[in-house]
């Protein structure tokens, strides 16, 4: 895995989007897929009460060809709402999200769809709630491969589908093919799930916690397994995660979340080497390490993430920093650039002065 | 009946608080079956360990290793068809196993009380988080009013938890804080043990490490035993005094946690610990451990780990291991037979 380096990194184009991405497909290459200012909004509570949340706010992000974005934050943060945007199960309140350059607002068709949604496809947290149980595997891959790639014969799409399996480690595919999902174990189920993506030929698999509900000895297969997708396949990764260390073992590039706004963003190692925003800070104070020695005591956060309801200006996160100063009441925090590709929104770090919160 | 127990609530503030007599917990030769239609499933076999006054006892390993079940066993919560098929749990000196319902029901959350892993299934939704607190009080014959609701409001605010939210249901709390409001119920009559299975599992690392550090001080404060299960060893690291690792039903390894972590005497604690990628050091390609565990439906001779053990021995598949002392730890691999260190 030491392979992976640099190369990747440098087919992104920063994390800043450039809202005018009308260029097309000019020669310099836009990103995969770009978000520019993102927004979904949910109406709640009804008659007098009706209120707004906020789920995700002004989300600017890119990923790169053969790229894996890791997106992190707490419960809450909005990192699956921008998952299911990316997916079109929601439509954006405002903001939009270009792939390869081409604004999705503008897809209208049925077929446009469809292939937008076989470009992107989803890989779900839970693979005990996402597979039909009442079929063999091998109905869902062999349907999305009739679907999608319609010119292939009935002998071709099994033999596509056995390739696919014996990519994502299912072996032997032909023998797994034919179980039944209640005959596989979670990270076995979870592999289905890839190797149904994949069935598609896609060019960004959009990852929502896909460890999260497997045991600890099983995930390090499948964030191989998603290292190896990226490196062997050419496919880019969106994934969604709270776990931070899973994260900075697979992923090229990290965004951190909160509140539904970007915190911090940045190649993975710059972001947890000097992690410019307080709650990235927060987030890495917390992650349990055996190897380092026991620090209780100091910071220890009570507070939990605000559910953002009809907000009125000002950092998110400030009612839990230590550092919040008079201006994070008043203004809410634009995305900075601080160092090469390294953006945080917090007022103290764009100010120069260092960040050392948790 | 006085809720207060002054010879504990009054120590000081040390971690481990001083040895009084005997252990709370003794499990002895502990085997559960579960009686299915393939026949036998032995999912603890042959487990014994003790837990000291104010101990911390971390039990790790995967799912399906028999974890919970073991659990369910030392709180006589199994049902059919689960059952305790032979050895003994005692509870301060008392047999468990066999007692009635009634019997047990003066020891259960008065003596011994049991956080469970979800907390949204565990508390009523259709209750306040009071008048749970209160049900679990009156079972136990406290009736005065004012003394259940100062009780309530005092465990609630020992788990950083607003008094006010006594009135809330549980679906108007967090994930944190309806967790944090189980062990305030659990903390009700001050037990000496504290069950607790996988209680952060539902939470993101935040909330998860604000828990851990609340469970920690709240056993430093009141001295009760904390038997904790959980399938991430890194999150226990810090927090237990002894670990367990429990493989395909049988003890592994048990230790000191610290040793445990440091140098892991079974290929199986070896490989667990290398299984979580870490946020600090060089970035290192991990393996995991390939396969899955047994079905312990089959029996199967020899060491159950060996058909995934990547140091395994011709020997290993034939001979049945029995757990070996090994320096104050116990463990149970034939590699450490001769109870030396013969790691390579």
């Amino acid at each position: 895995m030491t392979d992976r380096v640099l190369p990747d990194r440098a087919a992104a184009n920063g994390a800043q989007p450039q809202p005018a991405a009308s260029n097309g497909d000019a020669a310099d290459q836009p990103p995969l897929l770009q978000t520019d200012r993102l927004t979904r909004h949910f109406r709640i509570g009804g008659g007098l009460r009706r209120q707004t949340l906020h789920a995700v706010d002004e989300v600017s992000l890119s990923i790169g060809r053969r790229e894996i974005v890791a997106l992190a934050g707490e419960s809450g943060s909005g990192k699956s709402t921008v998952a299911r945007l990316l997916a079109r199960v929601y439509n954006p309140t405002a903001g939009e999200i270009y792939f390869q350059g081409k604004p999705l607002s503008r897809l209208r068709s049925r077929t446009d769809l469809l292939s937008y949604r076989s470009d992107v496809p989803m890989v779900f947290q839970d693979p005990f709630s996402s597979i039909n149980p009442v079929f063999r595997v091998s109905h869902g891959i062999l349907r999305s491969l009739k679907l999608h790639r319609p010119e292939l014969s009935r002998a071709e799409r099994q033999q596509q589908a056995e390739r696919i399996f014996e990519t994502v480690g299912l072996i032997p595919p032909a023998d797994v093919l034919q179980r039944f999902p209640h005959e596989l174990s979670g990270g076995q189920r979870q592999r289905v799930g890839f190797a149904q993506a994949l069935a598609m030929r896609p060019k960004l698999i959009l990852a929502d916690e896909p460890v999260s509900m497997l045991d600890v000895s099983i995930r390090i297969g499948l964030l191989n397994l998603m290292a190896s997708l990226r490196d062997e396949e050419g496919v880019s990764i969106l994934y969604i995660t709270h776990d931070i260390a899973s994260a900075r073992y697979v992923a090229d590039r990290l965004i951190i979340m909160y509140a539904g706004q970007v915190a911090e963003s940045g190649p993975v190692e710059d972001v947890l080497a000097s992690p410019r925003h307080p709650y990235t800070q927060l987030l890495l104070s917390a992650v349990p390490d055996p190897r380092a020695e026991l620090t209780i005591g100091g910071q220890t956060d009570r507070g939990e993430p605000p559910k953002v309801v009809d907000p009125s200006p000002g950092c998110r996160f400030r009612w839990r920093c230590p550092l919040a100063i008079e201006q994070c009441h008043q203004v809410t925090p634009e995305l900075v650039q601080l160092a090469p590709d390294h953006d945080a929104a917090c007022h103290v770090a764009a100010s120069g002065a260092e960040v050392k919160a948790f | 009946m006085s809720l207060a127990r002054p010879n504990r609530s009054a120590l000081p503030g040390q971690l481990t608080p001083p040895v009084v007599t005997g252990n709370v917990l003794d499990v002895e030769s502990l085997t559960v079956d579960y009686l299915t239609q393939r026949g036998r499933v032995r999912a603890v076999e042959d487990v014994s360990f003790s837990v000291d006054r104010g101990e911390f006892l971390g039990i790790v390993g995967e799912s399906g290793c028999g974890k919970s079940t073991l659990l369910f066993a030392i709180a006589q919560l199994l049902t059919p068809p689960a059952e305790i098929t032979g050895g003994r749990v005692l509870f301060k000196g008392t047999n468990l196993v066999g007692l009635t319902d009634s019997a047990l029901a003066t020891t259960r959350w008065r003596d011994m009380s049991v956080v469970m892993q979800s907390a949204m299934n565990a508390l009523n939704p259709v209750k306040t988080i009071g008048s749970q607190f209160k049900d679990a009080m009156r079972a136990h014959g406290v009736r005065s009013p004012a003394e259940i609701a100062d009780r309530s409001a005092e465990v609630l605010r020992m788990v950083g938890i607003d008094p006010l939210h006594l009135r809330s249901y549980p679906h108007q709390l967090s994930g944190g804080m309806r967790q944090r409001s189980m062990i305030a119920m659990a903390m009700l009559f001050t037990p000496e043990l504290v069950i607790m299975d996988e209680p952060t599992s539902a939470l993101d690392v935040v909330a998860q490490r604000s828990l851990m550090v609340q469970i920690k001080e709240l056993q430093r404060q009141l001295g009760f035993a904390i038997i904790f299960v959980t399938h991430d060893m890194s999150l226990v690291s810090h927090f237990s005094d002894r670990l367990m690792v429990m493989y395909a039903g049988q003890v592994a390894e048990l230790g000191p946690t610290r040793r445990v972590f440091d140098s892991p005497l079974h290929p199986y604690s070896a490989g667990l610990l290398e299984a979580f990628p870490s946020i600090r050091g060089p970035r290192v390609p991990l393996t995991g451990i390939p396969g899955s565990p047994p079905d312990l439906a089959q029996e199967a001779e020899g060491c159950r780990f060996a058909p995934r053990c990547p140091q395994v021995l011709d020997r290993c598949r034939t001979t049945t291991v029995p757990l070996y002392q090994v320096g104050g730890i116990q463990v149970r691999c034939l590699r450490r037979e001769d109870g030396g260190d013969s790691r390579d």
